[in-house]
């Protein structure tokens, strides 16, 4: 193991954070909701009432780059690379998919909100995904016939 | 995420509120205002750029610890909401909170959280920076949310749990 420290952003990581987890409180304290984006967005496919809410939280998200852009053009966050293998998308989205509506949590459910919440439900799904997602990076970039990174 | 049959009880609890349209609108207003917010959030943060996803996520290459600072201001600042809303019981407008009812940790929970672990690995997108990437109209975010929401239709809804 060896530090990237060239690729190291603190500053930029915890203002974000920050940032993510004041949404979390706002929609907490007005909306009396988790901001768990999975559970939001499986709301939106399946919740039988109760869409507009979600609907709207998610056009928020939608427009976030072009906010940003138009208000703090300087800042200049660039758009991601686009990778080009289509179907390991598709894959990694499903199971993205079909996890988190397991787990009934992602990232912000359970990283974010579920562990603000001191619920050990969270801390283990959080241990989990983490230990799998590195895992399956570990597999990709060294193991199976490792190229290395 | 929440039981349905809390928002139920939510909607009946709207439905009753004498200042129904004025708690509504507040509601749909705060809700757009958090989601932009949480992208703004994740844009700065570096959590919508797969490569740097996935240089967290490389402990054992060169190691780019940067996202592990995103949870720890996420949930300092989420647990300001979860202390104030535990003191008061109701959302600011005293409306009723949908909050996941605590479990027990099962094999549902770990399988689940597995397999999005693998998912989260193999390109670099959780949920959140997937829709927020798809505001870009990224390509590859394109091919991901169409993956992830027949994902999380396929799965059927469990009553609350987190």
């Amino acid at each position: 193991m060896s530090i990237a420290w060239q690729a190291f952003t603190p500053w930029s990581a915890v203002t974000g954070g920050a940032l993510i987890g004041l949404a979390a409180t706002a929609l907490l304290l007005v909306n009396g909701r988790v901001a768990g984006i999975s559970g939001i967005l499986a709301g939106l496919l399946r919740a039988p009432g109760d869409r507009a809410w979600r609907f709207v939280f998610v056009a928020g998200l939608l427009l976030a780059p072009l906010v940003l852009h138009l208000f703090v053009p300087g800042l200049g966050v660039p758009a991601p690379a686009e990778a080009p293998d289509a179907r390991l998308l598709l894959l990694a989205g499903l199971l993205v998919g079909v996890g988190t509506r397991l787990a009934n949590g992602c990232t912000s459910g359970h990283g974010v909100c579920g562990l603000a919440r001191l619920s050990l439900r969270s801390l283990a799904a959080v241990a989990v995904f983490m230990g799998s997602a590195i895992a399956v990076v570990f597999l990709v970039r060294h193991g199976l016939g490792g190229a290395g990174a | 995420m929440s039981a349905s049959h809390m928002n139920e009880q939510a909607a009946v609890a709207v439905t009753a509120a004498p200042h129904t349209g004025a708690a509504r609108t507040a509601g749909l207003l705060g809700a757009l205002l958090s989601g932009l917010l949480f992208g703004v959030g994740l844009l700065l943060s570096g959590m919508t750029d797969p490569a740097k996803v996935l240089g967290f996520l490389d402990i054992f290459g060169a190691w780019d610890p940067s996202l592990a600072f995103v949870m720890v201001g996420g949930i300092a600042a989420a647990r300001v909401g979860v202390v104030l809303i535990g003191r008061r019981g109701t959302t600011l407008s005293g409306l009723p909170v949908c909050l996941p009812p605590k479990r027990a940790i099962d094999a549902r929970l770990i399988a689940g959280s597995a397999l999005f672990g693998a998912g989260w690995g193999l390109a670099g997108y959780c949920p959140g920076p997937a829709v927020v990437s798809l505001g870009f109209g990224s390509s590859s975010a394109l091919a991901l949310v169409a993956g992830m929401l027949v994902g999380l239709w396929s799965v059927p809804h469990s009553r609350g749990r987190r």
